[in-house]
């Protein structure tokens, strides 16, 4: 379970507040305008951003004074997911721990994890070899490997096409979700959410509200939310 | 990263530049500046201030015909250009006699009209030779400048017929050329070996070369520090000049696009420019090279072992090089990047003097010679390194220092697949750089040199003092494809499998 508790976060003029919980293998989409905060959200859960007073609390553990490395949270940001000068072998195997050696058990791990995420073979090659999807899919597998139980997805999808960007979260939802894995998801598009996620934060104004069931999100938003949404003419996103 | 390697480092090049300066006053009694050394601060500043005012006036126009004209070995002169600032002092100085000297081709021609032969040695000479080093460093920088003007200014210029060098070439120059003249003329104020072999006398000695004999004949350590901190305060005074007006960088790439413009005209003048430029580069190495070729058969076996030392003091000096480099760079910042700088002020004698001095309870100077000049030579690269090295590090850690840290690649691991994988261009460029000066360097070692300790730049300068002008000849071929061939390595390392 991950807990918020009285947080309180600036980044330059801007500031943020959450309180909130989610619940252990919960699916949730954190969404709101753009500039409302929910980058600076996942900085902070993810250890990037030291917030101003407040704690993060996963499963009993506070988090708050952790380095990112050494929290139990893996994230895809939007780009640079996956290093070039490295083959996808390589930067798999630094998913499983910095040092980057493997032993021959887990080698063999990472060509299954390969298989599973449909790159059979593909190990050997760098990531300036591989299509945008697959670079996606090679950087979903390092996080299946890496086995950190909460897993943030910055919008690392964005830049893909729209029916590639479907895949890849089903594929998400389908190994990580299915792990029994947290998943916090920053998207702006409500077809996103309604996709994959059971829940919705909502950020706007400056602070995180505690997550909603999905249909209720969408049938009922805040007020702040409805405009974002394209609700003011009467139509659902 | 932890902060222990660079804070090091600082102190390891804080103590070399500094420690050594200190190290050596303290050996002095009372320091007084006297009537030569007047002179020698005179002639500093005047040879410094004509060489980069020639230099980079001559590079204006090189620089405009390079960026508008397309021709057949562009970018070979191009790559050439970046040659002379790593090419061996003495080689250059070889090539420039042969050219420009009393028995060069210059003269025999003057001779045929009744002219007497032109001698270069004196003020003209040590300008001469600098001019040689800095203009082809001048016109990069420039040639920089004018392929950062966007090629849509030039078309919207053509639309309107517009004046294209009152409008847009202008602007530009008054922003680099201040620049370019700053750096010329800081390279040019701490010449050593041009000033020794082409100057001399009370009416050519460089503050450089002051410092040598202060050393060397009247064993004046107090004396030579007095010298070296006024050399270290104009340094000082001009480099924050050029900090002032951001000096541009004229040794990274991308200098192989051609400017398209649309104003005609200009071609003679461009292709009379061009022609010059290349002959005045070339015609040098081109002597060095059809003089050395006979003369490899003449060198003494003795070129051959100073050829080996050479060699070994190179690779060291890179290793060193890197360690504090790179340790410099992992934090960077305002105080590292100063400090990297710091030894383009400093004299690179006093730093020798000094460390000879801390050594000399603990080894003969014979002995430590060559250490000595390794350090000296790892420390003095260090301005030119950093200029590629701590970008590259800043770059990497913007792009993918986040995923890194994700990751939890600290330390040793952030070192191994991060910062070392995505540094091998500059790492390679920089080893280079490093190898081909020290390889090159006729500093230090003067001073202090046996007979058995002797570097290749001293053999060869030693062979030409002997006028034994057919070995000096073949050790400067030897020189100059040794430097050349390391830089070109260590380079050609770098850029192989190295992915973007």
């Amino acid at each position: 379970m991950l807990r918020l508790e009285g947080l309180r976060l600036r980044q330059g003029e801007f500031e943020l507040t959450a309180e909130l919980t989610v619940r252990s293998g919960a699916v949730v989409a954190v969404m709101g305008p753009s500039g409302g905060g929910k980058s600076t959200l996942i900085s902070a859960i993810s250890g990037f951003l030291r917030p101003l007073a407040g704690r993060i609390i996963w499963d009993g553990v506070d988090l708050t004074g952790l380095p990112p490395g050494q929290r139990p949270i893996s994230v895809l940001f939007q780009d640079n997911n996956l290093f070039p000068h490295l083959t996808v072998q390589q930067n798999l195997a630094l998913g499983i721990r910095p040092s980057g050696r493997v032993s021959p058990p887990e080698a063999a791990q990472i060509v299954a994890v390969l298989d599973r995420v449909g790159l059979t073979g593909i190990g050997p090659r760098r990531p300036a070899a591989l299509s945008g999807g697959q670079q996606s899919r090679a950087a979903l597998a390092r996080v299946l490997l890496g086995g950190r139980p909460l897993v943030l997805l910055d919008e690392p999808f964005a830049a893909l096409g729209p029916g590639l960007k479907d895949e890849m979260l089903d594929l998400a939802a389908g190994t990580l979700a299915a792990a029994g894995r947290t998943l916090l998801m920053v998207t702006h598009d409500p077809a996103d959410a309604r996709r994959i996620a059971a829940e919705v934060i909502a950020v706007e104004a400056g602070i995180a509200c505690a997550p909603v069931p999905i249909a209720e999100f969408l049938a009922d938003p805040p007020t702040g939310m409805r405009s974002y949404l394209g609700m003011d003419r009467g139509k659902v996103g | 990263m932890p902060r222990w390697p660079g804070i090091a480092a600082a102190v390891l090049v804080l103590l070399l530049t500094f420690g050594t300066l200190a190290a050596v006053a303290i050996r002095g009694q009372g320091a007084v500046v006297t009537a030569a050394d007047w002179a020698a601060i005179r002639f500093t500043l005047l040879q410094a201030g004509l060489s980069a005012v020639i230099s980079v006036g001559l590079a204006i126009p090189v620089a405009r015909a390079l960026a508008r004209r397309r021709f057949r070995g562009r970018g070979l002169l191009i790559t050439l250009l970046g040659a002379p600032f790593i090419l061996p002092v003495t080689v250059a100085i070889f090539g420039l006699l042969a050219v420009f000297g009393g028995n060069s081709v210059l003269s025999t021609l003057l001779g045929w009209a009744g002219w007497p032969p032109v001698s270069i040695y004196g003020l003209h000479g040590v300008v001469l030779a600098h001019v040689f080093f800095n203009l082809p460093l001048a016109t990069r920088l420039i040639l920089q400048g004018w392929l950062a003007i966007p090629a849509e200014r030039f078309r919207l210029a053509a639309t309107l017929d517009a004046p294209v060098f009152r409008l847009l070439e202008w602007p530009m120059l008054r922003v680099v050329v201040p620049g370019a003249l700053a750096i010329v003329f800081l390279l040019c104020l701490t010449s050593f070996a041009t000033a020794l072999i082409l100057g001399g006398g009370p009416r050519a000695t460089t503050i450089e070369l002051a410092i040598y004999q202060a050393l060397r004949f009247d064993f004046d350590p107090g004396h030579a520090a007095a010298l070296a901190c006024v050399q270290f305060a104009i340094c000082a005074v001009v480099a924050g000049v050029a900090w002032g007006i951001s000096a541009p960088d004229g040794l990274g790439a991308g200098l192989d696009r051609v400017v398209d413009r649309w104003d005609a005209g200009g071609r003679g003048i461009d292709a009379v420019v061009i022609t010059l430029a290349a002959l005045f580069l070339l015609l040098p190495l081109t002597m060095v090279i059809w003089r050395g070729v006979p003369g490899l058969t003449e060198m003494p076996a003795s070129v051959w072992a100073a050829a080996l030392r050479s060699l070994v003091v190179a690779l060291g000096s890179v290793a060193l090089m890197l360690v504090l480099g790179l340790g410099l760079a992992l934090r960077p910042g305002r105080w590292m990047g100063g400090i990297g700088m710091l030894p383009l002020a400093t004299s690179s004698l006093v730093m020798g003097t000094g460390l000879f001095l801390l050594l000399q309870p603990f080894t003969a100077p014979a002995l430590a010679a060559l250490p000595v000049t390794l350090l000296v030579n790892a420390v003095m690269s260090l301005p030119f390194t950093q200029q590629t090295l701590g970008p590259a590090v800043t770059q990497a850690e913007a792009g993918y220092g986040r995923l890194a840290t994700q990751l939890g690649l600290t330390g040793w691991a952030r070192l191994r697949w991060l910062i070392l994988p995505r540094l091998r261009r500059p790492i390679g460029f920089s080893a280079g750089l490093t190898a081909a000066l020290s390889m090159g360097d006729l500093g230090v070692i003067a001073l202090f040199a046996s007979d058995r300790s002797e570097t290749l730049p001293l053999a060869m300068s030693r062979l030409m003092g002997a006028y034994r002008m057919e070995a000096a000849a073949g050790a400067g071929l030897l020189l100059l494809i040794l430097s050349l061939g390391l830089f070109w390595l260590f380079d050609r390392g770098g850029r192989m499998h190295a992915a973007t």
